[in-house]
């Protein structure tokens, strides 16, 4: 199941150069890059694996990139995505997320029945 | 340069991108706000040269590689060296082959840790700041030191090479220090010697040209010498020449710090009635003679003497 979470994942993934371009303006915005992976991509799951430092001081996308690159070949299977951060006083906040690797074989979200107190019942999301 | 594809290869005209691309304004930036380093200037000349022809040939898909501007910056202290390292950055850029245009000047302490698998998170960060413009690395023969065997410099180099190769397109790098001890360095790693395409040398100046500096230095700043100031700064860069830590340039610029603090004693201790604008933008004889530099000549002096 393709899992959709973040900017542009609706539509195909990204190749490297449209990476780059995104992250060429999110630097243009000041922001700064972080990349991250995980494998349960639950829409819970807020706090992926950092990979690295977040980049504060990167001029040219290809920083992010090269960073990327390592990310992917340390965990190929894993979901990465990068993450922009912009530490204005009033923003402090990730401006723009986007996935940029998916796993060949995409886990499951599944709809699941949970028992609570007084035999109440009720739904949620299970990475299966 | 849309015509330019066409089978004429004459159709470009190099004066044109010359002008347009803005690097003439540079050069000429550099001739007029430089003064002398001769040899360096005709090489960055010819290395401008060389990147309009090369967009030239791209243009009409003569090449496709692209070439190695690693660049190695000799030369005393004082020289200019990062002075020019910066403008390199800028030309660079006006001509397209770094992305950004940014500097990034770092040491030794910069790129090398301090413990064992600290050198290479702290190298490829650095590099990483520095993509998509000009790596300056000061003092670059501080990187390896052959008196230790288990110095982590030897990591950082390893990393530097292998990105200077793989990206060429993305950075260039330029390594600055004095001349005998970067042919030590090189030397003891010819891969280095070999990845870099241009060394510069970096003459010293001479007295005239000193001088011209310090005016210049002191335009900059809206200060200017009398006639006896300019003869005795004369005198001053003649002097200091012979003593110990003469630094070019910087050395000019240090005095010029001392000069500018006694003129404001001066005029503050013996102000009577109101300093007009002329006043306080000149330099005067008194600023500079009182100099250590002219008194540390006399006992050396009487010693020859005697």
């Amino acid at each position: 199941m393709r899992i959709t979470q973040g900017c542009f994942s609706f539509l195909p993934d990204l190749n490297d150069e449209q990476i780059g371009a995104q992250v060429e303006y999110c630097l243009e915005q000041d922001w700064a890059i972080g990349i991250e992976y995980t494998d349960d991509p639950h829409p819970r799951n807020n706090y992926w694996e950092m990979w690295g430092h977040p980049m504060f001081d990167l001029r040219d996308a290809k920083g992010a990139m090269m960073e990327l690159e390592e990310c992917r070949t340390a965990h190929p299977d894993r979901y990465i995505r990068i993450n922009a951060f912009d530490n204005t006083r009033g923003w402090e906040t990730v401006r723009m997320s986007f996935i940029v690797n998916r796993p060949t074989d995409e886990p499951k979200l599944g709809l699941t029945r949970y028992d609570r107190h007084s035999r109440t019942q009720t739904y949620g999301l299970r990475t299966g | 340069m849309g015509e330019a594809a066409e089978n004429l290869p004459e159709a470009i005209d190099l004066a044109e991108e010359y002008r347009t691309l803005g690097v003439a304004e540079v050069l000429d930036e550099l001739d007029r706000e430089l003064v002398g380093l001769k040899p360096v200037k005709q090489r960055i000349r010819e290395i401008a040269a060389l990147l309009i022809v090369e967009r030239a040939r791209k243009a009409m898909g003569l090449s496709h590689e692209t070439p190695t501007l690693h660049m190695n910056f000799t030369g005393n202290p004082g020289t200019g060296k990062t002075t020019v390292a910066l403008r390199m950055a800028n030309i660079l850029h006006r001509l397209g082959y770094v992305r950004k245009g940014h500097l990034v000047s770092v040491t030794r302490d910069d790129l090398v840790g301090q413990y064992i698998g600290h050198t290479a998170p702290k190298t490829k960060e650095v590099l990483k700041r520095a993509m998509g413009g000009v790596l300056f690395i000061d003092e670059a023969y501080y990187l390896y030191r052959p008196d230790n065997e288990r110095d982590y410099g030897q990591e950082a180099i390893e990393i530097l090479l292998q990105v200077m190769e793989n990206n060429r397109e993305d950075l260039v790098v330029i390594l600055a220090g004095y001349a005998d001890r970067m042919d030590k360095f090189f030397e003891s790693n010819p891969g280095f010697r070999s990845r870099i395409a241009h060394h510069l040398d970096f003459p010293d100046y001479d007295d005239g040209e000193l001088l011209s500096i310090a005016e210049g230095m002191l335009a900059g700043q809206n200060y200017r010498f009398d006639d006896a100031a300019r003869a005795t700064m004369a005198r001053y860069i003649e002097l200091r020449r012979g003593q110990p830590h003469f630094a070019n340039a910087r050395s000019i610029r240090n005095a010029l710090d001392r000069a500018r603090l006694r003129q404001a004693n001066r005029l503050f201790s013996g102000a009577e009635g109101p300093v007009t604008a002329e006043d306080l933008s000149t330099i005067t004889d008194a600023d500079i003679s009182v100099s250590r530099v002219f008194t540390m000549g006399v006992p050396d002096g009487a010693r020859g003497q005697a």
